[in-house]
This record gives structure tokens, C-alpha cells and sequence, in this order.
């Protein structure tokens, strides 16, 4: 069975495949506590922006809670990034301290720079077999002469030269960023312009870097996945949140304390998951669109209560930012692990929404869009964000204002004229929509009393077949029947042999399918942005002309392939592609593991 | 409400609903409901603009016994809902009501943090000292030798005291009724309503089929020899000599409430996002 290009176009309406990746530049900061490595990453993309580039800065550090070992993982590039590349072109260490804890995480190769501080000692041994060039330059001691600067300002000018960030740049970002006396900034430049220095006078090869755009789009932002769920929980209308600390989930929480303040609501910490969750639900039935963010330990504790939400038909939004599981698991690393309690993981028949950010930029356009269906459904909305979009910061394109917000079918006050004409407020109609008004507290003429408990369309209590099975279709049908629109998934691409995935792990999954085309693979990639209620029927279209499916995820089970094979008959002998957290899909191990699927589901030579 | 409505009085019936509650003949919390309406009817509030909220549990039924808006959520978690509700709707008048069980067994951690929060909500607790929805099972109050199915021999274990925990977690207001007396719990709960902050009312309310014996708290109950104070050490120093049988408002506080900042400022999202730009 040889290999070959496995696709022709069955039409002029197919969906535009996904276009070849452009260079980029990959530079990892490392050092440990105090040594600014986040700091230096962080002023680098800014500098990158200011150059007309795009850029993701990924943060890794060890356990500790303070200080410890830390590295700052960036890619820049002329488009938008959204995931990490297979290599580093540059690892600049500040010290070598436990910097093997993060080998796994920063691959060098052949033709990456290892940059270390000569008076630091010998790199690590991990590091200098992977074949990258060692360059021991004078970090501190350059740093110190520079009048006591910090030494990331070196690294910072190091490797944004090396990366193809001009110097002014880096320069303008350095001093947009400073809060302290001018005179501290000085040697700060001096030492920054003594890294590109550095970097100009290096001898030997390098990797080629980046040339600056002066085409980029007005307008970019810059921020972090968590950021930007907290941004669009405010586009969505949310204006109150109860939540818990919890890693990798807190800074959403912290973005939103002062910003809802500003925007006339209120965030509120509770005394634990049990408390915020039913505090949401106190407050969405209040008539106040409500949300918390949570992971997977506080996602756990809050199931009972989202149930609730379900059968009282309250709309809820949950973001759970995804790590490591099941138990305290891994906190501050990244898994796609809890797709299947997020679909599945309620007791009774409890249809629910669940939704999931495949970028940065995504985590605010599906979160708005997630209050928009909660409010719009009166149904709790998961979101399902990782560790990796929500604790990373991303140069975007500012992400576009939603068309209309979908608001919530209240119950108007009754006529009070009209006297006993008026019929009996029925908080849970049976519509044909499965949509029923829903009171606001303080309307006279519509009391009722939203309950757990089964209960009849005036809302009483009743544990009777016919109540119960009336309840459950109207929950159901209310779900199944919205229309959804085109943006339940992203479909690229028209071949027979297809990719399905979901959240974060898209990025990898489009960089590897549209390297294989390069090398004439053709594959259409499906990822899917709700996962619940699973649109079966436009799933099928998405499919129609598929021959295989390879489901694609992070996680050690397979939870979207079971996920899918459970509600849907997946074409061919679908297989799935899964690994756990912490490490990263990249593009370029699933580009590989692509291109040999794809080859052993070519169609049969036909010989004569 | 239209002009005619409020030209009338509000009297207790028009707090109370058709529905027929699911409680025992001789259960304590029929006449806790009438307290309740009876408060309601003193507060002169419109049904519609109070939310009573509840947990599970016998007591936990009473939301829908109201005109008032109602939420009954899961088991434990009444406090937080109600939470939730007044911090994001502060107009509104917000009452909870529960048992012993769900107030102080799977919600204990709740009880404790709504008193040290102090938003300003009434909490009504009938207690009973027993599980009566599952059958007779011991709670949190049960006394420690009181034999049942689930604890064979009783439990072992000494009964909480909520009102101490109240008073040292932060409780603004604390009080002790009795079903018995309908008229003086009405005005326990009126007064606990009008007090700012986090107001506690425990009832005690007898469980005439599985604690039968309850049905002698009417001889034993008599109203506390002493005046509120607004110390809470001097309240908790009275109620850890106290035998249970005391009622009336034993503190009453002066703490500020939870404060409220929804609505008070109107930024406009966009404006929020500038600090993304470039």
C-alpha cells in the first residue's frame, strides 16, 4: 500500500481547507525563582506585538508556591499562534537549577541554541545530548556592570534579537511596562541593549529569525485564556460570580473581582464549591445572569447542585479550566480529562450544555456564546478550558463583537385588571419549544416556587409518571431543538479521511493536518466547540464523503472517541489518538501519526 | 401590586397558599408556616417581593405553602442559594427555612459562614432533633442516647448547640421560638426580618411520630428571664448554662451587613477591554 494523496474536491462548496503554516520563532526563559523569566517572556511578546507579530507565551514552573524553578515557553510568528511547535529554537537559561525538571517540556534538536550563564555551571546533561548548540555567555556579570541591572533585561535582549525582535521594540516594551524611578531604568536598558549586543556577536549558526510585520492588523489585544473566558462572561451579560479558589482557575476569578465591580456586579467568594455553585443558581433565579469557574476537583463537588440548575431550569455557567485528574491530580498542568463528567456526570437524565474554547481568543467568543445558550435555554453551560489556554497569554486579533445577545424568556407581570380572567402562571409549561417564561422575583402575579423536586407545570411537586416523563421530554426537547447555528464545530477541509477534536488540543491537530497536506495528505479536521448536546445531524453532514475517523485528544482514556461512538456511528473503523497531560500534543508527532493513519487507510490500488 | 391591593392590609392568609402541606397531623412546622405568614403579614411586605428558599427535609417544604416566590434546591445548601439571591437582588425580602439536618448536618459549613458573612437574610431552622423525611434517623441535635434504626443504642455523640455556634461564628441576631407558641415566634420572626444582617431563629418544632416525646416541650418551654443584649460573649455565656427551654431574642447585634455593590457602577464592557490593547 503506497502513499498517496488521498482526496480530490467533491464540489465547489467544500469548506476551506486548512492553509499551510508560517515560519515561527520558539524561545524558552528559564531559570528559578527571582530571576524574572516570566517577566522577560512576558515583555518579549509585547515586544513582538510592537513589531507586528503574533505570539503565545506558555508559563511552566515546578511545585512550589514561591520562587522554584520556572520557565517562560513562547512562539512568535507573523499569524496568530494558538500552540506550541514541536522544537525550540532557543533555550536561554538563567541558571541551570532543576532546569532538568522541565527537559520534557523544552525539546531541543539539532540546530537550537542553548544559552546558559558561563558562570553557572556545566547545562545539564538531558540538555547538551539533544544536540543544540551551547553558548556560555556572561549574563550576571554583564548584568551587574550594567549598573546593577536584572539580568533578565540581557535575556530579554538576547533572545528577542534572536528571534527577530528589533531592538526598539524591545526597548518601547521595557518602557510601556516600567513602574519604577526613572533612574532604575537606565541600567535596565543598558543591560537589555548589552543582550542584543550579545546576540548580534554570536558566532556560528542560528536558527533564521523573524522579520518584523508592519502589515499587522490595528487594533490586537493581549491576554491570557483565563482573561479572555472572564471577558466574555461580561459580553455574555453575566454580572455575578460566586466561586472557590482553586488552580488553574483562580486568575479568571481575580480578572473578574474588580472588573464586574466596575460593570455594576459582584463576585463573592464562597466557602467552598458546594456554596458557589448554589450561590449562582440563588442569583440566576434572582433574574441575574451568573457564572463560576472552577477545575475539575471543584467541578466534581458542584454536580449535585447543576443538576439542580437542570430540573429547576435555572441557567447556570460553569467554566471548569481543565488539569491534570482525577483527584488533586496534576494543578497546574494541562488534560483534557474531564470531558466525560462534564457530558456525562450527573445523576438521573440531566440534559445540559457543554462547551469547549479550541484558543485564547475562543475561550471569550464561547463563553459569551455559553451565557448566550444558558440564558437562552434556561440550562446550566459548562465550559470546558484548559490549563494551557487559561493560564497562557496570546497576541490576538481582537476577538469580534457578538451579534446580539441572546437573553433570557421572562414571565411579564399579568394583567392585574383582568382579575381571576387570568390564568395560573405556569413556571414550567410544556411549549413547543420546551421553553417556558421564566418569572423574576419581585413580578407580582407570577410567585412560583422552582424546585428539585419533579413537579408539574405549575411547578408542584408530583412524583407521577405522566409529570415526570412530560418534565423530562421538555428538558430534552428544549436542548435538542435549538438551532445552534454553524459554530457548533469548525470544519476544514473535505477529505476522506478525517480528524475530530476538541478544545485546546485544535491548534496542534490544524498545524499537523495542514503539514500533511504539504505532504500531500489531504485530511479534513472536525473540531467540535459544543460538545453537548452532541449535533448529531450536523455532524453527519460534517462527515458525509468520510471513509475513517481519528479522534484526537488529550487525555488517557479516549473520552471524546468513546464520547462519540456512544451517541453516533462514527464512518469506518474509527480510532483514537489520546495522551494525558501534561505534555502537549504537538503538531509535529501528530503530523507523523497522521500521515501513518492516513496511509493505512488509503482506498486499494485497483491493479489491473 | 395596584393601588387597590395596597389600600387593604395584608393579612396572614394572604402569605399562605392552597397547597396542602405533606406534613404529619400534630407536625410542629404547621404552626411555624403560620408564624412565618403571620410575621410576613406584620413586615406588610407584597408576597412578590419575598423569596423564601429552603433545603430538604420536612421543614424544607414550606416555600410552596407561601404566595411568596419559592426555591427549594438540594439537601444542605439553602443558605447558599439564598446567598446568592440577596447579594444579586437586594430589593428583595429573603427568608430561609429548614431543619435541623439540612441546616446544621450537611449544610454546617454553610450555617457558619452565612453568620460570619452577615448578608442580611432571616434563617428559620424547625429544628426537631431528628431525621423525619428518611424515617426517624438521629441529627446533629439528637441527644446522644436516643436509640434508632441507623444508630442502634443512640449515637454516642453530644448534641450540637446552633445557637452558641451562631453566636460565635458572627450571627447578628439570634433567637429561640417554640411551635407551641405561634404568636410569640411570629414576633420573634418579624423582628428577626427587620434586623439588619444575618438573623437566626431556631423553633423548636416536635416531631409528634418519630420523637413523640417533643410533644412535652409545652410543658417545659418558658420565655428567657432576660432582656436581649447586643453582646455576643454575654449571650453565649447565658446559653452554655442554658437547658434549651428558653425563648425569645437572645442577641440582637449591631454588626454592619454584608455589603451590597450591585448596580453601582455602570462601566461599559468595552471600556473594561482596553486593557487587552496593544
Amino acid at each position: 500500500m503506497s502513499l498517496s494523496p488521498l482526496s480530490t474536491s467533491p464540489g465547489p462548496a467544500a469548506p476551506a481547507a486548512v492553509p499551510p503554516p508560517a515560519r515561527t520563532y520558539s524561545v524558552a526563559i528559564a531559570g528559578s525563582g527571582g530571576a524574572g523569566v516570566m517577566t522577560a517572556g512576558t515583555l518579549l511578546l509585547d515586544a513582538a506585538a510592537r513589531a507586528g507579530l503574533y505570539g503565545l507565551m506558555v508559563r511552566t514552573s515546578g511545585p512550589q508556591i514561591r520562587g522554584g524553578e520556572a520557565a517562560a515557553l513562547l512562539r512568535l510568528g507573523p499569524q496568530p499562534v494558538v500552540t506550541l511547535d514541536d522544537r525550540f529554537d532557543l533555550l536561554l537559561a538563567i541558571d541551570w537549577q532543576n532546569l532538568h525538571r522541565f527537559a520534557d517540556e523544552i525539546p531541543l534538536g539539532e540546530g537550537s541554541l542553548l544559552v546558559g550563564d558561563v558562570d553557572a555551571g556545566e547545562a545539564p546533561e538531558v540538555l547538551r545530548r539533544t544536540g543544540a548548540r551551547l553558548h556560555a555567555l556572561a549574563l550576571k556579570k554583564t548584568a551587574k556592570a550594567a549598573g546593577g541591572a536584572w539580568v533578565n533585561m540581557i535575556a530579554l535582549g538576547l533572545a528577542g534579537t534572536l528571534a527577530g525582535v528589533p531592538a526598539a521594540a524591545l526597548e518601547a516594551a521595557l518602557r510601556a511596562s516600567w513602574r519604577r524611578s526613572e533612574e532604575s531604568l537606565a541600567p535596565n536598558v543598558a543591560a537589555l541593549l548589552q543582550g542584543v549586543a550579545m546576540a548580534q556577536g554570536l558566532p556560528g549558526e542560528r536558527p533564521d529569525p523573524l522579520l518584523p510585520r508592519t502589515d499587522a492588523p490595528a487594533g490586537r489585544w493581549m491576554l491570557s485564556g483565563n482573561e479572555a473566558a472572564g471577558c466574555g462572561a461580561l459580553r455574555g451579560g453575566v454580572r455575578f460570580v460566586a466561586a472557590y479558589p482553586i488552580t488553574p482557575a483562580t486568575e479568571l476569578l481575580e480578572w473578574m473581582a474588580p472588573a464586574l465591580t466596575r460593570v455594576g456586579g459582584t463576585l463573592l467568594q464562597a466557602e467552598d464549591e458546594l456554596a458557589s455553585v448554589n450561590m449562582i443558581i440563588g442569583a440566576s433565579y434572582g433574574g441575574v445572569p451568573s457564572l463560576t469557574a472552577t477545575a475539575g476537583p471543584g467541578l466534581a463537588l458542584m454536580t449535585e447542585a447543576i443538576g439542580l440548575a437542570v430540573t429547576a431550569e435555572v441557567p447556570i455557567v460553569v467554566v471548569d479550566v481543565m488539569r491534570g485528574g482525577p483527584s488533586t491530580g496534576i494543578p497546574a498542568k494541562s488534560e483534557q480529562s474531564d470531558l466525560s463528567f462534564a457530558v456525562d456526570g450527573l445523576h438521573g437524565d440531566a440534559p445540559r450544555l457543554a462547551l469547549a474554547p479550541s484558543s485564547i481568543a475562543d475561550c471569550l467568543t464561547t463563553t459569551e456564546w455559553a451565557v448566550h445558550l444558558a440564558e437562552a435555554l434556561q440550562a446550566p453551560a459548562i465550559v470546558l478550558s484548559d490549563q494551557f489556554m487559561g493560564q497562557s497569554r496570546a497576541v490576538i486579533d481582537r476577538p469580534p463583537q457578538a451579534d446580539a445577545a441572546a437573553r433570557r424568556l421572562t414571565a411579564p407581570a399579568p394583567d392585574a385588571t383582568a382579575g381571576a380572567a387570568v390564568p395560573a402562571y405556569q413556571r414550567y409549561l410544556d411549549t413547543v419549544t420546551g421553553i417556558s417564561p421564566m418569572a423574576v422575583p419581585g413580578t407580582p402575579g407570577t410567585v412560583y416556587t422552582a424546585d428539585g423536586l419533579e413537579h408539574t407545570e405549575r411547578g408542584i411537586p408530583s412524583s407521577q409518571a405522566s409529570d415526570h416523563r412530560k418534565q423530562l421530554d421538555k428538558r430534552l426537547r428544549k436542548l435538542e431543538q435549538h438551532d445552534y447555528g454553524p459554530r457548533w464545530a469548525d470544519i476544514e477541509g473535505d477529505a476522506e479521511l478525517a480528524v475530530i477534536t476538541f478544545g485546546s488540543t485544535t491548534g496542534a491537530v490544524r498545524e499537523a493536518v495542514a503539514r500533511a497536506a504539504v505532504q500531500g495528505v489531504a485530511l479534513r479536521l472536525v473540531s467540535l466547540r459544543l460538545l453537548a448536546p452532541l449535533r448529531t445531524e450536523a455532524l453527519a453532514q460534517a462527515l458525509q464523503g468520510v471513509r475513517q475517523v481519528l479522534v484526537v485528544e488529550q487525555n488517557h482514556g479516549g473520552q471524546l472517541l468513546r464520547y462519540l461512538r456512544s451517541r453516533f456511528d462514527l464512518p469506518g473503523r474509527a480510532s483514537g489518538l489520546h495522551r494525558p497531560g501534561p505534555l502537549p500534543l504537538r503538531p509535529g508527532e501528530l503530523c507523523a501519526a497522521f500521515i501513518e493513519w492516513a496511509a493505512a487507510h488509503a482506498p486499494q490500488e485497483i491493479t489491473a | 401590586m395596584n393601588d387597590m391591593v395596597l389600600a387593604a392590609p395584608l393579612r396572614a392568609a394572604d402569605y399562605k397558599s392552597d397547597y396542602k402541606p405533606i406534613w404529619c397531623p400534630g407536625c410542629g412546622d404547621y404552626t411555624v408556616l403560620s408564624s412565618l405568614t403571620k410575621a410576613l403579614a406584620m413586615i406588610q411586605r407584597p408576597p412578590h417581593e419575598v423569596a423564601v428558599v429552603s433545603g430538604i427535609g420536612c421543614s424544607s417544604r414550606i416555600p410552596a405553602y407561601t404566595t411568596c416566590y419559592g426555591f427549594h434546591g438540594v439537601h444542605g445548601r439553602s443558605l447558599a442559594a439564598a446567598t446568592g439571591l440577596k447579594v444579586a437582588r437586594p430589593d428583595l425580602t429573603v427568608i430561609v427555612t429548614g431543619g435541623d439536618g439540612d441546616g446544621y448536618s450537611i449544610g454546617g459549613n454553610h450555617f457558619m459562614h452565612a453568620c460570619r458573612r452577615n448578608v442580611d437574610l432571616t434563617y428559620i431552622v424547625m429544628d426537631n432533633h431528628v431525621y423525619g423525611m428518611t424515617k426517624g434517623q438521629a441529627s446533629p441535635t439528637t441527644e446522644p442516647d436516643w436509640d434508632n434504626k441507623l444508630s442502634p443504642g443512640g449515637t454516642g455523640i453530644r448534641a450540637f448547640n446552633p445557637l452558641v455556634i451562631a453566636l460565635a461564628a458572627g450571627a447578628n441576631f439570634v433567637a429561640r421560638g417554640f411551635s407551641g407558641d405561634p404568636n410569640g415566634t411570629a414576633e420573634i420572626i418579624a423582628q428577626a426580618i427587620r434586623h439588619p444582617g444575618f438573623s437566626f431563629v431556631e423553633v423548636m418544632s416536635p416531631c409528634v411520630t418519630f420523637r413523640p416525646e417533643q410533644k412535652q416541650w409545652k410543658d417545659l418551654v418558658r420565655e428567657a428571664p432576660v432582656q436581649a443584649t447586643d453582646d455576643p460573649a454575654l449571650a453565649a455565656r447565658r446559653l452554655m448554662t442554658d437547658d434549651g427551654f428558653n425563648i425569645g431574642v437572645l442577641h440582637a447585634g449591631n454588626r454592619n451587613p454584608y455589603p451590597t455593590r450591585m448596580g453601582r457602577t455602570a462601566t461599559s464592557v468595552a471600556d473594561l477591554e482596553s486593557e487587552f490593547e496593544l
